[in-house]
C-alpha cells in the first residue's frame, strides 16, 4: 500500500477472513444488501443458483427474491431496468455474466445511464454497478475473454473498475454501490481464485494462502481514483491493471528489473498524480493490459504519460496489449500477453 | 416437381401519397361503444380480442356510449379540453418561434392532445411518465409548471432548468413525473418497467407509464420492456402511439400490417387495449382501467393509442414529400379537440364562445409567456448557462480531469 492509501482512515471490520476474489466480491454486496435497502442485486442466473461465478451464493436466501433475483437473458433489459430502478432511488447491482455480452446495453450504458444526470441537470441520477467478469487466459475464446475496458473508458458520465485481488474487489465493490455515480465493474476472471502470472502450468497459488486473500468480514471502502504501487521499484513504471499486475511482476522479476508496478483500479477517472510521480522518478514507462492493442485504454495511459512527463522520459513508452485480432481459442498463449512480452517491453525501456 | 415462381421481397407501401388519397380501411375501426369492457382483473389472454378491436366512447354525434362510457366530472372534462386547447396554442406558437429562428428546432404533437392529457388526469400524484418528446401535453395539463420555464427550455437561455444541454423539447420534470426525455428512442420503454419494478419492491403504491411511439416498438427495447413487465408483473402501463408514421416511413414498416401493435402485448401475455387515442373520454376510460390494474398487483397493460400525427415529424420535416397534404382530414377518428367539444356542448358544459374565448386566452398566455422567456435571453444572443458549466454533472464530483479541461477553457478564453 502506498502513502495514499495510508492516509485513508482504517475503515476495515476487524474480524478478517481469508477469501477468494468471489468469496470477496459476494461478501461486498452481502454487506451492502444488509446496510441499505435500497441495493437489489440481479441479472442472468444471480438469484436462486448464486451465479455462474458463486458470486451471489446464498444471497436470494438471506434477503428474499425482491432483493436478490433471476433476470430474463437481455443485457440491455437488464441495465435499462436498472435505470429505471436508480431513478426511483433504488441501488441496482446487476451483473452482466460475462463482459463479452455488454454490447446489447451498449445504448442503455452509453446513452442512459452515463448521461442521465447530465441531460437532466441532476434532476435524475443513476446510481447504479454494473459487473462483468471479464479478461481471458482461461481457454474462454472469443466470447467469454474479452477485455472492452476502452469501450467504457471512452463514455463520459461512467466510472470504470478493475479490482486484482480479493481486498480491493471487496472494498472497491462497497465503494462503487455506494458511489453516485454509474460505475462499470470489470472483475478478471483469471484471479476470482488465485493470482496468475501468466504461467497456465504452473499450480495456482490460491488467494487462501496469498496475504492479499485477507478480508475484512465486515464493512470496508477502498477509495476510487486510487491507483495502488504494487511493487515499488525504481527502474521503470508499469502501469497496469487486474491479471496483468501479477504478469507484470513475474516478468520484471525474470528480466531483473526493479520495476515500479502501479495498479490503477479505478481506470477512468484515474490517478493521475500516482502515475505522473512514478514515470517522473523512473523516467521511463512500460504499459500492460490483456485488450486490443489499437485504441485500447493503453493509447490512453501512454498519451498521458507523454504529455505529463514528456521531459522526464529517458526512452519511448513501451505498450504490451493482446494482438488486434478477436480473442481465439486455441492460441491462447500466443496472445495472452504474457510475461516473455512483457519482459522484452522492460528489457527494451531499459536498453535506451 | 412444380416450377415455382421466383421468391418476391415484400416491401410494405402506404396506399397515400403525395397526390393520391390514403385508404385509411387498413385502420379497422369499431363504432363507438361496440367493444366490451372486462373486468380490471381479465386474465391477459382474455383480452386477445380487445386487441384487434377498437374501444371507442364517443359516437359522430358525440354522445358517450357503451360499456367505456364512464360517469367523469365534467370538470375534468373542461380541464381536459381546455389543456389540449393550450397545449395546441403552444406547438403553434412554438412552431412560428422556430421559424423566427428563436429556438433551434420544435416538435408539435397536433393530433395526439388527448392521449397525453386524458392519461395524465387518470394518474395520481407520484406516478412517473416515461415520455418520448410528443407528450407535451403531461406537462401543459398541470398547473405546476410554469410554461415560461418550458420555453426557456426550448431557447436554452440563462433560465434553461437543464443548462442549455439538451436539444428543444427534452424537457425533465421529476416533481411533475414526467421522466428526462432522451434522443436515443425507445430507451425510456424498458426503464420505466424498471421504475415500476422498483416501486413493487419498496411496497410502494406508484404506478409507471411508458410512451413509445409506432415507429420506435421496433427497437430491442420495446420487446425487453414487455418481457421484463410480464415477467415481474411490473405496475406499468406500456403506452404505444400509433400515430402511423415514424418520420416518413408508414406504421406498415414498423411492423403494423395486417396486425395491431396491441396485439404484441397479448403475445407477450399482457393485458392489451387498442383505443382511439383521439376520443378524449375513451382515453381517460382505458387510462384509469390499465391504472387499476396496476395499482391492485394486477399486473402491466399495454395500450395502443390509434391517432395521427397532425403535423411534420418536427421543424427539420416536410411530410408533403412522402405523404397527401390533406390526409388529417380524411383520418376517420377525426381531431380530438373537435370531438371532446362536441361532447362537451351537447352536456351543457361547453359553449362556442367559451371555445374561442379559451382559444384566445391561450393564444394571449403563450405570447406573453414567450416573450418573458425571451427577457432571460436565447441561443442566439448568448445569454445561457456558462460554458464551464458544461464540465458540471458529468459525475457527481467534478473529476480532476474535467476540473483541468475547464481551467484549461477558461484559461484559453480569457
Ligand atoms: C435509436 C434512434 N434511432 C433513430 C432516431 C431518429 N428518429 C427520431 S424520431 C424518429 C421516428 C420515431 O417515430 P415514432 O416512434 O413513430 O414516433 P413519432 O415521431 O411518430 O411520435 C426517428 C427515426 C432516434 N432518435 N433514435
Amino acid at each position: 500500500m502506498n502513502a495514499r492509501d495510508e492516509a485513508q482512515p482504517a475503515t476495515a471490520a476487524s474480524v478478517t477472513r481469508r477469501m477468494t476474489m468471489i468469496q470477496a466480491l459476494r461478501s461486498a454486496m452481502d454487506v451492502m444488501l444488509e446496510r441499505d435497502p435500497n441495493v437489489v442485486v440481479f441479472g442472468q442466473d444471480v438469484g436462486y443458483f448464486g451465479g455462474v461465478f458463486r458470486c451471489t451464493e446464498g444471497l436470494q436466501v438471506k434477503y428474499g427474491s425482491s432483493r436478490v433475483f433471476d433476470a430474463p437473458i437481455s443485457e440491455g433489459g437488464i441495465v435499462g431496468c436498472a435505470i429505471g430502478m436508480a431513478a426511483y432511488g433504488l441501488r441496482p447491482v446487476v451483473e452482466v455474466q460475462f463482459a463479452d455480452y455488454f454490447y446489447p446495453a451498449s445504448d442503455q450504458i452509453v446513452s442512459e445511464a452515463a448521461r442521465l444526470r447530465y441531460r437532466s441537470a441532476g434532476d435524475f441520477t443513476a446510481p447504479l454497478t454494473i459487473r462483468m467478469p471479464c479478461g481471458g487466459g482461461i481457454y474462454g475464446g472469443q466470447t467469454h475473454s474479452q477485455s472492452p475496458e476502452a469501450l467504457f473508458t471512452h463514455v463520459c458520465g461512467i466510472r470504470t473498475v478493475m479490482p486484482s485481488n480479493p481486498y480491493d474487489a471487496k472494498g472497491l465493490l462497497i465503494t462503487c454501490i455506494e458511489n453516485d455515480d454509474p460505475v462499470i465493474f470489470l472483475e478478471p476472471k483469471r484471479i476470482y481464485n488465485g493470482p496468475f502470472d501468466g504461467y497456465p502450468d504452473r499450480p495456482l497459488v490460491p488467494w487462501s494462502a496469498h496475504p492479499m486473500g485477507e478480508v475484512p468480514e465486515g464493512y470496508y471502502t477502498v477509495p476510487l481514483e486510487q491507483a495502488k504501487v504494487f511493487r515499488p521499484g525504481k527502474d521503470l513504471t508499469v502501469i497496469t491493471y487486474g491479471t496483468m499486475v501479477y504478469v507484470s511482476e513475474a516478468a520484471a522479476n525474470e528480466a531483473g528489473i526493479d520495476a515500479e508496478i502501479i495498479d490503477l483500479r479505478s481506470l477512468w477517472p484515474m490517478d493521475l498524480p500516482t502515475v505522473i510521480e512514478s514515470v517522473k522518478k523512473t523516467g521511463r514507462c512500460v504499459v500492460v493490459h490483456e485488450a486490443t492493442k489499437t485504441s485500447g485504454f493503453g493509447a490512453e495511459l501512454v498519451s498521458l504519460v507523454q504529455e505529463h512527463c514528456f521531459y522526464h522520459l529517458e526512452a519511448p513508452i513501451e505498450r504490451v496489449a493482446g494482438w488486434d485480432t478477436p480473442y481465439p481459442h486455441a492460441q491462447e498463449w500466443a496472445y495472452f500477453p504474457g510475461p516473455a512480452r512483457v519482459a522484452a517491453a522492460m528489457k527494451r525501456a531499459m536498453e535506451n | 416437381m412444380n416450377p415455382r415462381e421466383p421468391l418476391r421481397l415484400h416491401v410494405p407501401e402506404p396506399s397515400g401519397r403525395p397526390g393520391r388519397e390514403t385508404d385509411f380501411s387498413y385502420l379497422h375501426t369499431s363504432p363507438a361503444g361496440e367493444v366490451r369492457r372486462p373486468p380490471v382483473d381479465a386474465s391477459p389472454a382474455d383480452t386477445s380480442d380487445l386487441a384487434y378491436g377498437l374501444v371507442r366512447v364517443l359516437d359522430d354525434e358525440g354522445r358517450a356510449v357503451g360499456p367505456w362510457a364512464m360517469e367523469v366530472d365534467k370538470e375534468i372534462l373542461r380541464k381536459g379540453l381546455r389543456a389540449m386547447l393550450k397545449t395546441r396554442a403552444y406547438d403553434a406558437r412554438m412552431l412560428i418561434a422556430q421559424r423566427q429562428k428563436k429556438i433551434s428546432f420544435y416538435m408539435q404533437c397536433l393530433g395526439e392532445e388527448a392521449i397525453a392529457i386524458a392519461h395524465a388526469l387518470a394518474l395520481e400524484p407520484g406516478d412517473m411518465c416515461f415520455p418520448t418528446y410528443r407528450q407535451q401535453g403531461l406537462l401543459l395539463v398541470r398547473d405546476d409548471i410554469p410554461m415560461v420555464e418550458m420555453i426557456c427550455q426550448l431557447m436554452s437561455n440563462e433560465r434553461d432548468p437543464l443548462k442549455g444541454r439538451q436539444l428543444p423539447v427534452m424537457y425533465s420534470y421529476k416533481r411533475a413525473g414526467f421522466f428526462t426525455i432522451s434522443g436515443n428512442l425507445a430507451t425510456q420503454f424498458i426503464q420505466a418497467v424498471g421504475w415500476g419494478m422498483a416501486s413493487a419492491i419498496k411496497g410502494d403504491t406508484k404506478i409507471a407509464s411508458a410512451w413509445i411511439g409506432d415507429g420506435a416498438t421496433a427497437e430491442a427495447d420495446f420487446h425487453t420492456a414487455l418481457t421484463f413487465a410480464h415477467v415481474y408483473r411490473a405496475p406499468v402501463i406500456l403506452n404505444v402511439v400509433n400515430n402511423q408514421w415514424a418520420i416518413s416511413t408508414f406504421q406498415a414498416i414498423a411492423g403494423g400490417e395486417a396486425t395491431t401493435f396491441a396485439a404484441r402485448g397479448v403475445g407477450c401475455g399482457i393485458a392489451s387495449l387498442r383505443v382511439d387515442g383521439n376520443d378524449f373520454l375513451a382515453v381517460y376510460a382505458a387510462s384509469r382501467w390499465a391504472a387499476e390494474r396496476a395499482r391492485s398487483n394486477l399486473g402491466p397493460t399495454l395500450i395502443e393509442w390509434i391517432t395521427y400525427r397532425g403535423g411534420p415529424h418536427s421543424t427539420s420535416d416536410d411530410p408533403s414529400r412522402y405523404r397527401p397534404a390533406d390526409d388529417w382530414s380524411h383520418f376517420p377518428l377525426g381531431d380530438p379537440v373537435t370531438r371532446l367539444k362536441q361532447h362537451l356542448i351537447s352536456l351543457g358544459a361547453w359553449s362556442e364562445e367559451e371555445h374561442v374565448a379559451a382559444q384566445k386566452e391561450f393564444e394571449t398566455q403563450v405570447g406573453a409567456a414567450l416573450k418573458e422567456a425571451e427577457r432571460y435571453g436565447s441561443l442566439a444572443d448568448g445569454h445561457m448557462a456558462t460554458a464551464a458549466s458544461m464540465f458540471e454533472d458529468v459525475y457527481k464530483e467534478m473529476p480532476e480531469h474535467l476540473k483541468r479541461q475547464r481551467d484549461q477553457l477558461l484559461g484559453e478564453s480569457t
